[in-house]
């Protein structure tokens, strides 16, 4: 039977959606024992959540005060003291789990599968490779530890009205101090997760500059959606980093994505290809863009845009 | 801060569109223009920052791969570093086996700080500089945009989900950096010449006392799933009218 370890993601209140999605994925494991690991200082509150998700057998609560922010090198030697009695260990691929599961791997001395993307079997998995350009089915050696990473877009959040038992544990770990949390600065925002949000704006070089890109504010808030961009406009600065969606951004799947004045580039598509329904808005009849989109518009984004948010 | 060393791999160039084999054996690389990865690139141009802000740290760039690996490391010896090491072999490289690698290389070579990119653009796996960090038993900061360097440590500004995160550091270091970390410098043609005189040591991964062995087997290689091709609307009430019937707004 394989017994799974999924990596719970939190900011100390709500755990988050991903750590949902990754529970899906272990599900699709057949017999799957499911536990949630919580590091933190606090985790009686995301504790209670990861106990009602449908599916899980278990959940550990790690609290120490150093675990309050999630470092990789204070974290993994906790999680791999946990993996002892597991076959399989899961984090998901967000900023969070791709720095901690590798540092896991390799102090267990096993491979990791990075943005796994369908469970073929206990230790068979796909996971794209070249900005997803292909997909390789790859297999793993059944008598170690498998870690990887899931990718959060190709799964469903798993459902409530589970009631999972929460145990305590204390690890015998001593930690590092080499790795020192000094503090964080987020794109300050009331507008949904780009993540997680289930519509998504997103523009490109097209708009031409960050003023114009209040466009696009103006219709996500209308909208309740978030905002997103290109490379190419997170490049030209119209656009915060941490918008980027791409292979080397954020790989998204709302329900539908408006891609405004992006042309399409590979790298782009492969963030958001398992978006249920994608709107393409541009000048450029023969952009990319379109060959993957739902609904296609060919115009100018600036007459669209205004008359689009006023329509809706 | 007297050496860095820099991780480079040779990878398809970012603008070949990449094509799975009819067979699914793999996908097509015969003729294809490869290249120095785009993010290692970046760790490269930071180690010749840090060395010319007046450092002076010598820049030592590393690889693993086959013999024309060579000729990436010539690039990132034109860019501007000192010297190279290309651990040579014909087989592929998992990210493991590569931390395993460059760790035998750090306990030669010693240095305060290593830098590589995030990701490389082929197996987009995003392990190798945490890896490296794990079994060297030091501290990780990935996904860099600012490092800032002080005696004996480093504060870096890290891209997260959330937006930017800082965190200190002691060195030595593994570095992984994300795109936003400077803009890699261009090649000059004098300073190409004057790479082929810089020193490029060749050494064998078995000399390394590293196993390759295979942990992750491929067993097929298939293309993506294609979207279906959609429509197009004329105007803005249509489009409107298109996606009130989806029951998306």
């Amino acid at each position: 039977m394989s017994k799974v370890l999924i990596i719970g993601e939190h900011d100390g209140k709500t755990l988050n959606l991903a750590t949902l999605k990754c529970v899906t994925c272990a599900r699709g494991i057949a017999d799957a024992e499911i536990t949630i690991a919580l590091l933190g200082a606090d985790t009686a509150g995301v504790a209670t959540q990861a106990a009602a998700i449908h599916g899980v057998h278990k959940v550990l609560r790690v609290d120490r005060p150093e675990n309050e922010h999630a470092l990789a090198a204070v974290f993994a030697p906790q999680i791999v003291a946990l993996a002892a009695d597991y076959t399989h260990v899961f984090g998901p691929s967000t900023s969070f789990g791709k720095d901690l599961t590798p540092r896991i791997a390799a102090l267990l001395g096993v491979p990791q599968v990075s943005d796994l993307m369908a469970v073929e079997g206990a230790h068979r998995f796909r996971r794209p490779i070249y900005a997803g350009n292909a997909i390789i089915t790859v297999e793993a050696d059944p008598a170690r530890k498998l870690v990887a990473t899931v990718r959060v877009a190709s799964f469903e959040a798993a459902g409530s009205g589970g009631s999972a038992g929460i145990e305590t544990r204390v690890l015998d770990v001593s930690l590092p101090t080499h790795t020192r949390y000094l503090g964080a600065k987020s794109g300050s925002t009331d507008r949904p997760d780009l993540q997680t949000a289930s519509k998504v704006v997103s523009g490109g070089r097209a708009l031409g500059s960050a003023e114009n890109f209040q466009l696009l504010f103006s219709l996500a808030d209308k909208l309740g959606a978030a905002v997103g961009a290109s490379r190419a406009a997170v490049d030209a600065g119209y656009a915060a980093n941490e918008m980027q969606v791409g292979q080397t951004g954020k790989i998204i799947s709302p329900e539908v994505y408006f891609a405004i004045g992006i042309s399409g580039a590979i790298q782009h598509l492969t963030g958001i290809k398992d978006a249920r329904t994608i709107v393409a808005i541009n000048k450029d009849g023969e952009a990319p863009i379109f060959e993957v989109a739902d609904v296609g518009l060919v115009g100018d984004l600036f007459q669209i845009v205004p008359e689009l948010e006023k329509l809706v | 801060m007297k050496k860095i060393m820099v991780c480079i791999k040779r990878v398809v160039d970012y603008n070949v569109r990449v094509r799975v084999k009819p067979d699914g054996s793999g996908v097509m690389l015969d003729g294809v223009k490869m290249s120095v990865n785009p993010f290692d690139e970046i760790a490269l141009e930071e180690a010749l920052r840090i060395k010319e802000r007046g450092t002076n740290a010598e820049v030592v760039a590393v690889s693993i791969g086959v013999g024309d690996t060579q000729q990436q490391l010539r690039t990132a010896l034109a860019m501007g570093a000192d010297r190279a090491i290309l651990v040579q072999t014909d087989q592929a490289v998992e990210p493991l086996v590569a931390a395993q690698t460059f760790l035998a290389l750090v306990k030669k070579e010693n240095p305060d700080l290593v830098l590589l990119g995030k990701q490389a653009i082929d197996d987009d796996a995003n392990q190798t500089g945490q890896m490296l960090a794990a079994i060297w038993d030091r501290p990780q900061a990935t996904y860099a945009s600012k490092v800032e360097l002080a005696e004996g440590r480093a504060t870096v500004t890290r891209e997260v989900d959330a937006g930017l995160e800082t965190i200190e550091i002691d060195l030595p270091a593994v570095v992984t950096v994300d795109l936003r970390l400077n803009e890699p410098r261009y090649v000059k043609l004098p300073d190409i010449m004057k790479a082929k005189k810089k020193p490029l040591d060749v050494i064998s991964l078995d000399s390394l006392g590293v196993g390759a062995g295979v942990l992750l087997k491929t067993v097929k290689t298939d293309p993506p799933a294609q979207r279906q091709k959609g429509i197009l609307v004329k105007d803005v009430p249509e489009l409107v009218d298109v996606l009130k019937k989806k029951g998306l707004i």
